[in-house]
């Protein structure tokens, strides 16, 4: 089973590349954009069969190690 | 004075703080991240380089080694712990100092000199030292410190700020923050100022020929405080 987790900067945390990116972006001509922030997006596959077990799993990973609660989010956005 | 520098995959300050632990009268041992059990000590360093790559975060996978139980252990039993660098943003990961280390504000590895304020004094860390303004050596991608609003209020009301971002004269101000931190933050206790954390490199500033010696009157007046 495939589960899917993005990690996000919080709100009030500074996203030096967003920033540069967003810049580059507008260099582009894309200049209607707010604003740009950066995220982590991780695709794990597990053995565990069980949709519920699985997502506590990984919910438990992100806790652990996958993010760093003190700057980022995290959100299970796929199971399969 | 017996100390422990452990060396994780990525490491590269490992050596350099060894010949300085050594140069002040620490008999040091080096210890391998996969080891569990660490080797009785004084004092536990965590050296600066690139454990694991910096996958994932900075310092996250080197939090999660073998060994580093033993060193939270030794910590939480009063254990004196120093994070250098790499170091600092492993003991970050550990939960052991709070705050986080992003990445540096204008996105530039920043490697020079640059001086510290030693802002709080009550610890075996800095007691005696008979300077307030060192000159370090600075070496890195992600030293923007950071914290939540209250955990800041935190670590001001607990004495927790060890350093600060200055210049020669001691001024703490924003032009002399070289990465963003919050507050010109180098350098943070835990609570019981037994863990410090910290970006500068005193290991790289131990010989008067190479580089300056406020390293050396930092290490010297350590071993002394723990003596």
């Amino acid at each position: 089973m495939k589960i899917s987790v993005i990690i996000t900067l919080k709100k009030d945390v500074l996203d030096p590349q967003g920033k540069v990116i967003q810049q580059t972006l507008n260099g582009m001509g894309f200049e209607n954009i707010n604003e740009v922030r950066q995220g982590k997006y991780f695709e794990i596959d597990t053995k565990e069969t069980d949709p519920k077990k699985a997502k506590d799993q990984v919910e438990e990973m992100c806790k652990k190690l996958l993010a760093n609660l003190v700057i980022e989010n995290y959100k299970i956005i796929d199971t399969q | 004075m017996k100390s422990s520098v452990i060396t994780f995959p990525g490491s590269n300050c490992d050596r350099d703080m060894d010949v300085a632990l050594k140069k002040f009268g620490f008999k040091n041992k080096m210890v391998w991240h996969n080891d569990v059990e660490l080797p009785k000590s004084d004092l536990v360093v965590l050296p600066g380089g690139f454990s694991y790559g910096d996958y994932l975060r900075c310092g996250s996978m080197a939090s999660k080694s073998k060994i580093m139980q033993s060193v939270i252990n030794f910590a939480n039993s009063g254990g004196m712990v120093m994070g250098i660098c790499n170091g600092f943003q492993i003991l970050v990961e550990t939960g052991l100092v709070p705050g986080v280390l992003l990445r540096n504000k204008y996105l530039e590895f920043i490697c020079k000199n640059i001086f510290v304020k030693v802002n709080n004094k009550d610890n075996k860390y800095f007691r005696n030292l008979d300077k307030d303004i060192l000159e370090l050596h600075i070496a890195h991608n992600e030293g923007n410190y950071f914290c939540s609003k209250d955990q800041l209020k935190e670590i001001n009301d607990n004495d927790q700020i060890a350093i600060y971002y200055c210049n020669e004269q001691g001024d703490i101000e924003e032009q002399y923050n070289p990465n963003g931190s919050i507050k010109n933050i180098a350098g943070v206790f835990n609570k019981e100022k037994n863990v410090l954390g910290m970006m500068p490199h005193p290991e790289r500033m131990i010989d008067v020929s190479l580089s300056g010696e406020d390293g050396s009157k930092f290490f010297n007046n350590l071993i002394n405080n723990l003596k």
